[in-house]
């Protein structure tokens, strides 16, 4: 299964290699062209120089992570986050470190050593250590790196009713899309970039579209879905098994709107369930590639994932699906309106 | 010039939706110019060539306003909401909303202290009794605009959107002046500035121009207890030294300052605290481009009833007209 295969790999920004070597190998089959930049992000390119609109799938390989910081005279790693992670998510929490995928576990002040007002307030990230069973600093460092990262080490599974529990969905999911879509039958330029470090300030996504200067792109994201306990329904970004999310507006980006239009209008023709992001919080890569050179049209199609930036995040299979079937039909649509001009 | 502002004015352009607010210029200046287009952005481009020597100069004002989007409809058929572009709290309730179709709403909030009044505690109520009835005329994702009729107070008019209408409404009367310029003149009605410069960067880069020069409102220190600030209501054209955004290149304000004093065009000096323009995003494209901002002071910025000066507004157009014929030579 392409996704737990994806979601199993660890790639923190600007250390992406293992996520990017799978997807390579994933790619490979169904492209002309493979080839990476000098910050890291990987093109899978197809009819490059053909006629028509260069259209390019974007999304980011990069997670979340804990990066080591510092070893403890007593074999304990100090660690800050790279990318957005609440505090509260990381106690107990079990992970592996760097290159060797060192096992260890988030280990805090257990409670009943605690005094009272520690109770009442949450860890702070300096106040937790990585204890990956080292007696000695020197014990540590044989098998840690500063400057390596750390991962959650939730397994891939499925659960309930189509659904899946998995780490990094955010944004694994539009990889997983991204692969899939390369293989659409078109004869246009179709290219998908898959970017690094969107998470600390979507990097990689600028020098791509400046690279592939795009006529349309497409990025492919996990979205925050906020159908969780309480938060009021009006403050719902959007919700699991309602479809797939576009987006008409966030803090980094005003999507095209007659893109946006033509994707409502071909989802309702497909009979394709979507929703409206229903948030105008948070950004994407779509704000970087809509604002390079000259500009570009852009649209963004996210798969609503519970608890993002957490060890477990959850989505719908069926928005999974249907995110890709919305896609995949507008690159057909845009076949046959270039077939016949 | 004040039916202009009117149309202006009221016409219908949040951030990212300007089409009504460019399809309006369009016809208003297309028979002025030598070429005309719009990108994918929404800019707006008007071109009009001067001589071979001359040099190429991007005027920008945005078409844009501030506004709202929809993010959810209750089953009584309350709109919820979420600001496009810098709205205070304290302007919305009692005020009205517009949306493309028409349909008019207007602004409330929920029961509580005024100091926790947050955006996400305010509401539109369209006249609906439920969620279909409402979901008939707006949905969610929806842009809509503040709704506010143009007031003509005799030199000082009142209008939403005066930000930046009144910009575009300078480059319209000066494109109708210029006859042979000696500069080449790229009129660029950009989009999305609200929310951060994002027309001008894309048509800048497109354009490459030799100099960028933004028009668009500033703020004033002239009324009761404002805050500090050396620009007033009629006292002229506003040529800007800095702001958030971007300083103004030394020799791009010293020119706009000669070209005022030669010919006879009130001028103040603006520093402005907080705030940017176009020119922020225009200075910066591709090897960076010598940037300036001639400002129209105005009062009740981001508010449905934003003031100007119409004196204010012709020294704007007078030396615009003037740059058009200017020797640009910075570096």
């Amino acid at each position: 299964m392409l996704l737990a295969r994806l979601t199993e790999v660890n790639g923190a920004p600007g250390q992406e290699g293992e996520v990017r070597n799978l997807i390579r190998a994933e790619v490979e089959p169904y492209v002309d062209e493979i080839r990476t930049d000098s910050l890291g992000n990987l093109y899978a390119i197809k009819n490059a120089g053909a006629p028509g609109p260069t259209v390019m799938l974007a999304a980011h390989m990069d997670e979340v992570a804990l990066m080591i910081t510092g070893i403890e005279g007593n074999g304990y790693l100090k660690f800050r986050s790279i990318g957005g992670i609440d505090p509260r998510v990381l106690v107990a929490k079990t992970v592996v470190v760097g290159e060797k995928k060192v096992p260890g576990v988030i280990g805090a002040k257990p409670i009943h050593l605690q005094q009272p007002n520690e109770r009442q307030r949450a860890f702070t990230m300096r106040e937790l250590l990585i204890d990956i069973g080292a007696r000695s600093k020197e014990e540590a460092e044989r098998q840690v790196k500063l400057g390596e990262c750390a991962y959650f080490t939730t397994k891939y599974e499925e659960i309930g009713q189509n659904r899946v529990k998995a780490k990094a969905l955010d944004d694994r999911v539009g990889c997983a899309l991204a692969i899939r879509l390369i293989q659409s039958d078109v004869s246009y330029p179709l290219v998908a970039a898959f970017t690094v470090q969107e998470e600390v300030g979507l990097r990689g996504a600028g020098v791509a579209a400046y690279q592939v200067e795009p006529d349309l792109a497409f990025v492919l994201e996990g979205t925050t879905a906020s159908d969780v306990a309480g938060i009021d329904e009006h403050k719902h970004a959007t919700s699991v098994g309602k479809g797939p999310a576009i987006t008409v507006v966030d803090r980094s980006v005003i999507p095209h709107p007659g893109l946006v239009k033509e994707l409502l209008a071909l989802a309702d023709e497909k009979g394709i369930p979507v929703q409206v992001r229903r948030n105008t919080a948070g950004g994407t890569d779509a704000g970087r590639i809509q604002l390079t050179k000259a500009g570009a049209k852009v649209g963004v199609v996210s798969v609503p994932c519970r608890y993002i930036h957490s060890p477990a995040s959850v989505l719908s299979k069926d928005d999974f699906e249907h995110a890709y079937q919305l896609v995949k039909s507008y690159l057909e649509r845009l076949e046959e309106s270039e077939g016949s001009r | 010039m004040k039916d202009l502002i009117r149309t202006l004015t009221e016409a219908f352009g949040p951030s990212g939706y300007e089409t009504e607010v460019t399809d309006l210029i369009k016809t208003l200046v297309e028979d002025y110019v030598d070429e005309i287009e719009t990108d994918v952005l929404g800019n707006l481009i008007a071109v009009k060539r001067g001589s071979e020597d001359g040099a190429k100069i991007m005027f920008a004002a945005h078409t844009d306003e501030i506004g709202i989007v929809v993010t959810h409809i209750d089953d009584n058929g309350f709109l919820r909401f979420a600001n496009i572009g810098g709205v205070g709290v304290a302007t919305l309730i009692g005020n009205r909303v517009r949306f493309a179709n028409g349909t008019i709403g207007v602004i409330s909030r929920e029961k509580g202290d005024w100091k926790e009044t947050t955006l996400d505690k305010l509401y539109i109520d369209i006249g609906a009794e439920s969620k279909e009835e409402a979901q008939a005329k707006v949905n969610v994702g929806d842009f809509g605009i503040f709704h506010r009729e143009f007031v003509d107070l005799g030199q000082r008019l009142v209008a939403k959107a005066m930000d930046d209408r009144i910009g575009c409404v300078v480059l319209i009367e000066a494109l109708k002046q210029i006859k042979e310029p000696k500069n080449t003149l790229y009129f660029v009605f950009t989009a999305q500035e609200e929310v951060g410069l994002r027309g001008a960067r894309t048509s800048a880069y497109r354009i490459d121009p030799d100099l960028g020069i933004a028009l668009d409102v500033t703020m004033t220190g002239d009324t009761p207890e404002a805050r500090r600030m050396e620009v007033s209501l009629g006292k002229g054209t506003a040529i800007k030294v800095k702001d958030s955004s971007v300083i103004a290149h030394p020799k791009v304000k010293e020119l706009l300052v000669k070209l005022a004093e030669e010919n006879g065009i009130p001028y103040q000096l603006e520093v402005l605290e907080a705030g940017g323009t176009d020119a922020g995003a225009i200075h910066l494209t591709r090897e960076g481009v010598p940037s300036g901002t001639i400002s129209i002071p105005t009062r009740y910025v981001h508010s449905p009833s934003e003031m100007v000066d119409v004196r204010d507004v012709k020294a704007c157009v007078d030396l615009v007209v003037a740059l058009a014929d200017a020797e640009i030579d910075i570096n």
